[in-house]
């Protein structure tokens, strides 16, 4: 049983405040969603927790089982069991995901006797054609075979941790469901570890149909103004984010604009 | 078998060799180039030590034709007259309708006892008609020996010929190499002109690819990559002179330490080759603070219906690249290593022979380590 705790994160990007203090506490096999409107701050608290270049935090920590994650590289940050399912997978040409899982499990120590097997297996099972398997890191890939390729990844690197960046944006209805049971299996899975906890950022309930949250919780202006039951998703299809917009007072101005980071998705 | 060249074999050419003036960068053709540095008078000429495989089943090319094919060579500068004058050739004449399964390999091997001697090998290729092969032509050279190469190449493609050249420097990083490549390719052949650069002080090739015959083709593809105080330097042509020809040029190389590369590119579609088509693609990773690389595609089209795009990029690994691959857990040394061998991938799968495919991702890889160590020590 592991747990990730998140403190008084307060962050910025390009020497604009967007996180304003976040507090977050997720135990193994939980599912979190984070719901919220653009600006929110939703893909910089991904970004912060994974350790993504151009942030800067200015207070809090990100503990998994007690170690701060922000002190720690990116590629640190993975291997003590930490990952980030990307909104938008970088394209890397000539690199191709057999051959990154390879360098990813021997950098964690892990044989890769069978890994083309399991890559295989895992391909199947979220209907990945095979036929892609050998092209390059996300290079050509349509939307929904991004997402379904980020997920097998996530399935076959067996993190403690995940964060889902808008997993629903760009896919289709059967690959959304591919890749939500597939995430939702790992939460289930009784491993040393327990189940993959589980923080879903979305806009929308879509994807919260599919993968079954613990908990919802509404971030505007970069901080949880609310957090509830899986109701609260269904209270925010009604009401709008206009509800808890005025929740949260205390919090500074919010950029009139949207920020540029989530304009580009950075 | 190696020794020092007394007299030349070409009096003429030596003595308008000796005529002529040393190249300087002022001139635009040597423009970025380190010529300036060259003290050519400190290098004695001497014979090529080069051995020959895969070319046992081929008859004796015919000297008439290889001096047809020599006589059309176009002579530029003092080293094209050295060349002639100081020449040992290698001429590979593959007969019409002949297809080699196996590549011929030529090696130029430059010995420790070389030292301050410069070597001029000439390499004449004809693909007879509706002929098919590769020839790879290696530059390979002691670690520590400071010699010039200045080497020459002449191919001939004629109709419906499909030839493929790779040449692969490995030279020492105290040789110069200042070569010099003509291609020509006559009705609906099809020419590969792939360079592979590793080593080398300074290192230039000079590419000119003219295409004759209505319906011929060329690609040319080169991996060059320069650490420590390097310089490569690659000058291409692609000349259209018949109607409907089509040129392709991909290039791709990257610098480290305080190395360098220049990259100038011209495609040429005269007033005849109409209905031809030319691409040119050259991209360029620095990956290091103290690396320079330049890039100079240039077109020059002389008639309509062609179709043209050139593109070039000079930049250090994307940070997007780096963190997705982090991301997963891969240490940055490890991950770099991915995109700089990714980066180099669609050359390697062009290269006319893949046996050499892994051996190229290891030197590169050690180039790489290289750098690697001096940052973190």
């Amino acid at each position: 049983m592991s747990t990730l705790e998140i403190k008084g994160l307060v962050a910025s990007v390009a020497g604009q405040q967007i996180l304003n203090g976040i507090d977050l506490t997720v135990r193994s096999g939980e599912v979190h969603a984070i719901m919220g409107p653009n600006g929110a701050g939703k893909s910089t608290l991904s970004a912060v927790i994974m350790g993504k270049p151009g942030y800067t935090v200015h207070a809090g920590q990100v503990l998994l089982d007690g170690v701060d994650l922000l002190t720690l590289p990116a590629w640190q940050r993975a291997q003590a069991g930490m990952h980030l399912v990307m909104q938008y997978p970088s394209e890397v040409p000539g690199v191709g995901l057999t051959d990154m899982l390879a360098e990813a499990y021997a950098a964690r120590g892990r044989s890769v006797e069978g890994l083309a097997d399991s890559v295989a297996d895992e391909a199947e099972r979220i209907h990945f054609p095979v036929a892609l398997l050998d092209r390059s890191l996300n290079v050509d890939l349509s939307g929904g075979e991004k997402k379904r390729n980020e997920t097998l990844q996530l399935a076959l690197l067996q993190p403690k941790f995940a964060i889902l960046d808008e997993l629903d944006s760009g896919l289709d209805i059967d690959a959304l469901r591919d890749c939500s049971r597939r995430v939702e299996d790992a939460t289930n899975e009784s491993g040393p570890n327990g189940g993959l906890g589980v923080i879903a950022i979305t806009h929308y309930n879509r994807l919260l149909e599919e993968l079954h949250p613990d908990q919802v919780h509404i971030l505007v202006k970069g901080r949880i103004v609310e957090s509830g039951g899986p109701e609260l998703a269904d209270r925010l299809e009604i009401e709008g984010y206009e509800a808890f917009a005025g929740a949260d007072a205390a919090a500074p101005a919010a950029p009139k604009k949207p920020s540029l980071d989530d304009l580009f998705a950075l | 078998m190696s020794a020092l060249l007394t007299h030349a074999i070409d009096p003429a050419a030596a003595e308008r060799a000796a005529a002529m003036s040393m190249p300087s960068p002022e001139q635009e053709v040597w423009r970025y180039s380190r010529i300036a540095e060259l003290d050519l008078a400190s290098y004695a000429p001497a014979a090529v030590r080069t051995t020959i495989s895969g070319a046992d089943s081929l008859p004796v090319a015919d000297p008439s034709l290889v001096a047809e094919i020599v006589a059309g060579m176009t002579v530029h500068d003092v080293f094209d007259e050295l060349n002639a004058a100081y020449q040992y050739t290698v001429a590979i004449s593959v007969p019409a309708g002949k297809v080699l399964d196996e590549p011929i390999v030529i090696t130029h091997h430059i010995a420790l006892e070389d030292n301050g001697r410069a070597l001029y090998p000439r390499l004449v290729i004809h693909g007879g008609q509706d002929s098919e092969f590769t020839v790879v032509e290696r530059f390979e050279s002691h670690p520590d020996v400071d010699a010039l190469i200045a080497p020459r190449l002449v191919l001939h493609a004629a109709q419906a010929a499909r030839v493929s050249y790779l040449g692969v420097n490995l030279l020492g990083d105290k040789v110069w190499q200042l070569g010099h490549q003509q291609a020509t390719g006559e009705r609906d052949s099809t020419t590969l002109l792939a360079t592979v650069a590793l080593g080398g002080d300074y290192a230039r090739v000079r590419t000119d690819a003219r295409l004759v015959g209505q319906g011929g083709s060329t690609k040319q593809i080169a991996l060059y990559y320069a650490d420590g105080h390097q310089m490569h330097d690659f000058r291409t042509l692609q000349d259209h002179i018949a109607p409907r020809t089509s040129s392709d040029l991909l290039f791709k190389g990257a610098v480290q330490d305080t190395a360098k590369s220049v990259y100038t590119g011209l495609i040429r579609i005269r007033e005849a080759a109409k209905g031809s088509v030319a691409y040119q693609t050259n991209r360029n990773l620095t990956l290091s603070e103290g690396a320079w690389a330049e890039s100079v595609p240039n077109l020059d089209i002389r008639t309509n219906e062609v179709k043209c795009s050139h593109a070039s990029t000079v930049g250090p690994i994307d940070d997007e690249q780096r963190f997705y691959l982090e991301s997963r857990g891969i240490p940055p040394e490890v991950a770099e290593r991915l995109v700089v061998l990714g980066f180099f991938d669609d050359v390697l799968s062009l290269l006319p022979v893949g046996g050499l495919r892994a051996d190229l991702r290891t030197r590169v890889a050690a180039k790489l380590q290289r750098r690697i160590v001096e940052v973190t020590a």
